[in-house]
């Protein structure tokens, strides 16, 4: 592992049943980056992504994810101190995964659980730091206002930008985000894309987001990895992505998966 | 309506074989066996005492629709007395009911755990509640506390059940938007379990409780305290008007605890 590499992923193969989701997928990723994760429908970047956060196990054998220098996984086997590395982890859901009866507040608290008290934690005693950390970040991704809300009468792109505002309160330093945008309206997806570039940049976070719509991914990231059949068939910038490369990835129906026109 | 011209062979209606009758032939013909051999260990033959034996019944009748509220203060503290036997039965019983329902669920718990839990709740839930009164009365001796540790037994086990399954059915994305932030499991199930199923089991705890009213009366009868006791002690002293009007409070009373608590379980889901 390069010393400036913040993730390492290692040969990491993962089979469903009879479907091989990835098949020893290397990737280095350095701290500061944000990559556009692309690929069709069933590519493997989900399952990828789930696998960096150890959401879920990777086939055994010699595959293996490190984190931060340490391991996340290996050989199938999750590692024992992996909610350390998960905490420096934000994660945001395609389907937000916010707890519907519970406020925007404490939603949002919950990124906080990791660092402050078991006990405190347990009974919802927020530290006042963490209360102010909450606002802070809900008042940056425009949302405050709804704190007190329940976050299922909240519209997706505002419970969205709450996930990512959970993100913040856990001071994660990386932060993977699976399909962020596949769920919102045009107008809502471009505020979340805006907010999860705004990390990268202004705050120096590490961001893979993984994108359906290919002109996103174009436009926002420095670096494309594009999945194909559960391999990696692109890692470059933008820019050496043509049309040949598209129509190789997606198939001869590319256009398809651009919001806002394809190259020609 | 005039028949359509159909231009092929219409096939004739489906008809069943008697292969495919014979388990239904079975099954009833077996019920119907079974009924007639128990006519005589129940007394069905006796069936017409209860129009030859008539003036007991009408003296009963008499009596009983003739209420005798001389001593109703009784009756009512007894009620209350039968309400706070449900009432704490039923919350001993979520105590129990809330980790071994977690125990239970497949999606939260380790097989090793869930299936041990599973038997033990089947065991709690499978013996009556006058049964396990009994076995409390000979432990802590005649009174309410008998009652109220047979229905803490016997709702823990229902409950333990209602909560698994509610527990069951949630949503797994919050949980791992739980999990993703480094949380432990414990944490997981206190922010990502309750919240989801907080409606259902109040609902499931209310509705137990408002059986519970009602068997909490009966357990009067074994000795456990309450109006049940009194309903007992008016009943073998032949006392039809005081039985009727204790029967008028249980009905008063088992009707607005139902009434109460239908009110706040529809505001809850």
């Amino acid at each position: 592992m390069s010393d400036a590499a913040i993730l390492s992923i290692r040969e990491a193969s993962k089979t469903f049943g009879q479907r091989r989701a990835l098949e020893a997928v290397s990737l280095e990723v350095r701290r500061g980056e944000m990559i556009g994760l692309i690929g069709p429908s069933g590519s493997g970047k989900s399952t990828l992504l789930r696998s960096i956060s150890a959401l879920q196990a990777i086939d055994p054998g010699d595959g293996r994810i490190e984190a931060f220098g340490g391991s996340v996984q290996a050989n199938g086997r999750i590692a024992g101190d992996v909610r350390k590395t998960r905490s420096r982890i934000g994660f945001i859901f395609q389907q937000f995964n916010l707890v519907g009866r519970l406020s925007l507040f404490t939603n949002v608290a919950l990124g906080s659980l990791s660092r402050i008290g078991t006990a405190r934690g347990l009974l919802g005693l927020w530290p006042s730091a963490t209360k102010t950390a909450v606002m802070v970040a809900l008042a940056r991704m425009g949302v405050a206002e709804y704190a007190g809300q329940r976050a299922n009468t909240l519209s997706g792109g505002q419970q969205q930008r709450g996930a990512i505002a959970r993100a913040l309160v856990q001071q994660a330093e990386v932060v993977l985000a699976d399909e962020p945008v596949a769920s919102l309206d045009p107008v809502a997806a471009r505020r979340v894309m805006d907010a999860l570039c705004d990390l990268n940049r202004q705050d120096g976070l590490t961001v893979i987001v993984t994108l359906h719509q290919v002109d996103y991914a174009l436009r926002y990231c420095r670096r494309i990895v594009a999945l194909k059949a559960g391999k990696i068939v692109y890692d470059g910038p933008p820019s050496g992505l043509s049309r040949r490369e598209l129509v190789d990835i997606y198939g001869p129906e590319f256009e398809d998966v651009f919001w806002e026109g394809a190259p020609t | 309506m005039t028949a359509a011209v159909v231009d092929q062979a219409v096939p004739p209606p489906p008809r069943r074989t008697l292969a495919q009758r014979g388990p239904d032939i079975l099954i009833w013909g077996g019920i119907l066996v079974v009924l007639l051999i128990s006519i005589r260990p129940v007394e069905m033959t006796h069936i017409s005492k209860l129009f030859t034996n008539s003036q007991n019944m009408q003296q009963f009748g008499r009596e009983f629709l003739r209420p005798d509220f001389a001593s109703w203060r009784l009756y009512v503290a007894q009620m209350w007395l039968t309400v706070q036997i449900a009432l704490w039965g039923t919350a001993l019983a979520v105590v129990i009911a809330v980790p071994f329902g977690l125990a239970c669920a497949r999606n939260v718990s380790p097989v090793w755990l869930q299936q041990p839990m599973r038997l033990l709740m089947n065991l709690l839930r499978s013996a009556p509640d006058l049964v396990i009164g009994t076995l409390f009365i000979v432990a802590v001796g005649l009174g309410p506390l008998a009652g109220v540790m047979a229905l803490a037994v016997n709702t823990g086990g229902v409950l333990a059940k209602l909560f698994s399954e509610a527990v069951e059915a949630i949503d797994r994305g919050p949980i791992e938007g739980i999990r993703a932030t480094g949380a432990t499991p414990l944490q997981e199930v206190v922010w990502g379990v309750i919240p989801q199923v907080a409606p259902l089991w109040t609902s499931y705890a209310l509705y137990r409780f408002e059986s519970n009213a009602r068997s909490a009366t009966v357990l009067g009868l074994i000795g456990a305290g309450g109006i049940g006791q009194v309903l007992f002690d008016s009943l073998n002293a032949f006392a039809f008007s005081q039985v009727g009007a204790i029967a008028v409070v249980i009905v008063v009373a088992v009707t607005l605890i139902d009434i109460l608590s239908q009110a706040m379980r529809s505001r809850l889901l």
